[in-house]
């Protein structure tokens, strides 16, 4: 075995006031590369991958044929991608709302003392924690519009039965109404966490000034819930852009396409018709309709940061 | 040519003798002839795909009986259809398939498994008298399944399994009710239906799938009748010709007239659980769904379905039919003992079993016409008469081409905005417009 030098070992010594120095050249690159490796096979690879198979024109059991912007310009002229992502955009948007109203009321209710407090906050939290794809078969069946027991419920106050899932026009509320269902205990627990966190004082100098309940709320619950609200809309916005098991279970897109969001286009033409080429060009175009709605979603919760007075 | 139990070929005559008593002599099961040489690749391990299904878990059951038969280890994998199909095209299109023998949809999959290459030619191994049983000929097999099994050049590239005819379950005491017989005719078939639907007693005469994709072998099945199929013989689509939108028509009528609200989205399932509670006077669908409805577990109907041929159309009758076969990998390189695989899931005495146990229905006329067979079928006789009656009308109900899963797509979403009440003539024309540019790009690379 040789001996290794200083040098090569990425030590330099330096003379000072005829003393010695010794400082170590730091060199972590071997620390990094496990890390790169991992991001590079699982993040950027499949990605740089999908962004070459969206230029080419590729079916499975077919030859592959580079095909340029083709892909692209199809999706432009695509109606149904269109409306896919009309969907998307309409799902989201209703499965964030619907579950933040419901979850911050639940939150404000949940934030009392009242008697069994604890068990009925352990129920209210139950849905969250079931498989979407059993919650979508019960639900399917719920839904029935001959054997399902919602419309058993409507026929017992004299409300007329309805097709929920089974008609275009109310599948995507339908759909929402199952994601908020199950979602909302979330919502519920983040804005509980931030309840928990608000100090007590301004409520206090707020009854002496007199403001009444809803003042209290909405000048002073609000603002200080607002980062919580903020982390809940996150993650509900990517749950709810995401969303594919619960359609797919319960309406596989359907009635037509009256439900189907861009997941569900995107896995029919990649793993249905094998059309790999034209579903990379959809990922892709999903991919940055993501970013941007992340973008504006973190910008928005730059803005709801709590500040101090100086306006740090 | 044909030939049944009572009137056998010559051929068929001194085969099955020579067979019968061949097995006798060396205590062979009956169906498994000792001319075939069984163990020749005893030591051999086969790969097995399945699709998940009644069928396979009969295959898998009795899967000890074929490995010591012949001495081979069969890793048989069974999953569900749609994960079956993706797994098999992306590893048959990679070229190394990780299995010998795959069970094909035919009606989905043939063109485009044609199209890869993906399956051995077996037209030369069906003709070696040391490889197959002399009972194993072209002539025994429903002609729909030598048609699914052969390519565009008559060679043979899988053996025909089961085959899924559609027909007319009918509710016999929702007809007596009404002093209505089961129609023989198209016309008879909408009279009786809307003579059934009575929405204040949540009665409806007639169910079927409206679901996207789904609802579409409704339609071609329909269109048959009308003695016209989505394409002609040049591959040139004839969705938009007047049998076409009559079809449609139909549909429309059947299904916004005397189907139950919310028929838009139901698959089979729907379908079937609706049936069952008794409510509903005709159901239209495969032949394979039938065992849950003597099943007092899961019906109200129990005794009282009636199975039928689908009636005539204007133009012809005609049974639609699908089916799946089980074929040797092209890639393989234990093809001879992958076939005899094949050849013992379709043999008389597996055809048996799916037939009695209700998992399925044979392609082999040997199988359905044997009175021995018969006997032991746990369904009314009626079932199995309208599976031979529909086997003597049998026609493809689907254009055997690459992207048939996207016709479905296209033309189910038109036949779903024509329960919505959107007129059938448009929807089939935009459908087709849509369509056409995905037919083309398929057949080309």
């Amino acid at each position: 075995m040789s001996a290794t030098t200083p040098e090569q070992a990425g030590v330099t010594i330096e003379a000072t006031d005829g003393s010695q120095t010794i400082r170590l050249a730091p060199n972590y690159w071997p620390f990094v590369v496990p890390a790169l490796v991992v991001v590079g096979a699982v993040i950027v690879f499949p990605w740089a991958f999908t962004l070459w198979m969206s230029v080419n024109s590729w079916t499975l059991g077919q030859s592959r044929n580079f095909a340029g912007a083709e892909n692209y310009l199809r999706l432009a002229s695509d109606p149904r991608f269109w409306e896919s992502l009309w969907h998307t955009l309409t799902y989201t948007f209703l499965s964030v709302v619907a579950p933040m109203f419901f979850g911050t009321v639940a939150a404000l209710i949940f934030d009392a003392k009242f008697p069994l407090r604890g068990l009925l906050r352990g129920v209210f939290v139950m849905p969250m924690m079931a498989t979407p794809v059993a919650v979508a078969l019960v639900w399917t069946m719920m839904f029935h519009p001959q054997l399902g027991v919602l419309n058993y419920l409507l026929s017992l106050v004299g409300i007329p039965a309805q097709e929920w899932i089974f008609n275009a026009n109310t599948v995507i509320p339908s759909l929402v109404a199952v994601e908020t269902w199950q979602w909302t205990p979330l919502v519920m627990l983040i804005v509980l966490g931030g309840l928990a966190s608000v100090p007590r004082e301004p409520f206090e100098s707020a009854e002496i000034d007199g403001a009444n309940a809803w003042q209290q709320f909405r000048y002073l619950t609000l603002p200080m819930i607002a980062p919580f609200l903020m982390i809940a809309m996150i993650i509900r916005t990517i749950d709810a852009l995401k969303s594919f098991d619960i359609i797919y279970a319960m309406t596989q897109g359907g009635p037509g396409t009256a439900s189907e969001t861009i997941n569900i286009y995107l896995y029919n033409t990649a793993f249905s018709y094998y059309d790999i080429g034209y579903g990379s060009a959809m990922a892709v175009v999903f991919f940055i309709v993501i970013v941007a709605l992340s973008f504006i979603l973190l910008m928005l919760r730059q803005r709801s940061q709590w500040i101090d007075q100086e306006g740090k | 040519m044909s030939s049944n139990l009572f009137n056998p070929t010559r051929r068929q005559l001194l085969a099955g003798t020579a067979a019968l008593a061949a097995a006798g002599l060396v205590g062979l099961r009956p169906g498994f002839a000792a001319g075939v040489d069984w163990k020749r690749f005893a030591g051999t391990t086969l790969d097995v795909n399945l699709v998940k299904s009644p069928r396979s878990d009969t295959l898998i059951k009795y899967l000890a009986e074929f490995e010591e038969l012949t001495g081979i280890k069969v890793n048989a994998e069974a999953t569900p259809e749609q994960q079956q199909r993706q797994k098999t095209v992306i590893e048959l299109s990679s070229g190394k398939p990780s299995f010998d023998v795959v069970h094909l949809s035919y009606h989905v999959q043939k063109r485009q498994f044609e199209k890869g290459g993906w399956l051995a030619d077996i037209s030369g191994y069906l003709k070696d008298a040391t490889l197959t049983d002399p009972g194993l000929v072209e002539t025994d097999f429903a002609d729909a399944g030598m048609v699914f099994a052969k390519d565009g050049q008559g060679a043979l590239r899988s053996l025909p399994f089961s085959v899924d005819y559609w027909i007319l379950y009918w509710n016999k005491e929702l007809f007596e009710a009404k002093g209505l017989k089961y129609p023989e005719t198209f016309e008879q078939l909408v009279a009786a239906a809307e003579a059934l639907t009575d929405p204040s007693t949540n009665t409806y005469g007639f169910v079927a799938r409206g679901l996207k994709n789904a609802n579409t072998p409704v339609w071609t099945s329909l269109m048959l009748g009308y003695d016209m199929t989505p394409l002609d013989a040049e591959g040139k689509l004839r969705t938009t010709s007047p049998e076409a939108i009559e079809a449609a028509s139909l549909y429309q009528r059947l299904m916004t007239k005397a189907a139950p609200p919310g028929v838009t989205g139901f698959n089979w399932a729907e379908a079937q659980s609706a049936f069952l509670q008794g409510k509903i006077g005709m159901w239209f669908d495969g032949v394979g769904f039938a065992p849950p409805m003597e099943n007092p577990e899961k019906s109200r109907v129990v005794g009282k379905v009636g199975y039928g041929v689908m009636p005539k159309g204007p133009k012809a009758h005609a049974s639609g039919t699908f089916g799946d076969g089980i074929g040797v990998t092209a890639a393989s390189e234990k093809k001879e003992a992958a076939y005899l695989f094949c050849q013992w899931a379709v043999s008389p005495a597996m055809g048996a079993r799916l037939l009695q146990a209700g998992a399925g229905v044979p392609f082999r006329k040997s199988v359905l016409e044997d009175p021995k067979v018969r006997e032991g079928v746990t369904m009314p006789a009626s079932w199995l008469d309208a599976v031979v009656g529909s086997g003597n009308v049998s026609r493809l109900a689907l254009p055997v081409i690459i992207p048939v899963t996207e016709f479905r797509d296209t033309f189910g979403v038109a036949l779903s905005n024509m329960i919505a009440g959107a007129d059938p003539a448009d929807e089939l024309k935009k459908a087709t417009e849509q369509f056409q540019p995905v037919l083309d790009r398929s057949e080309q690379g």
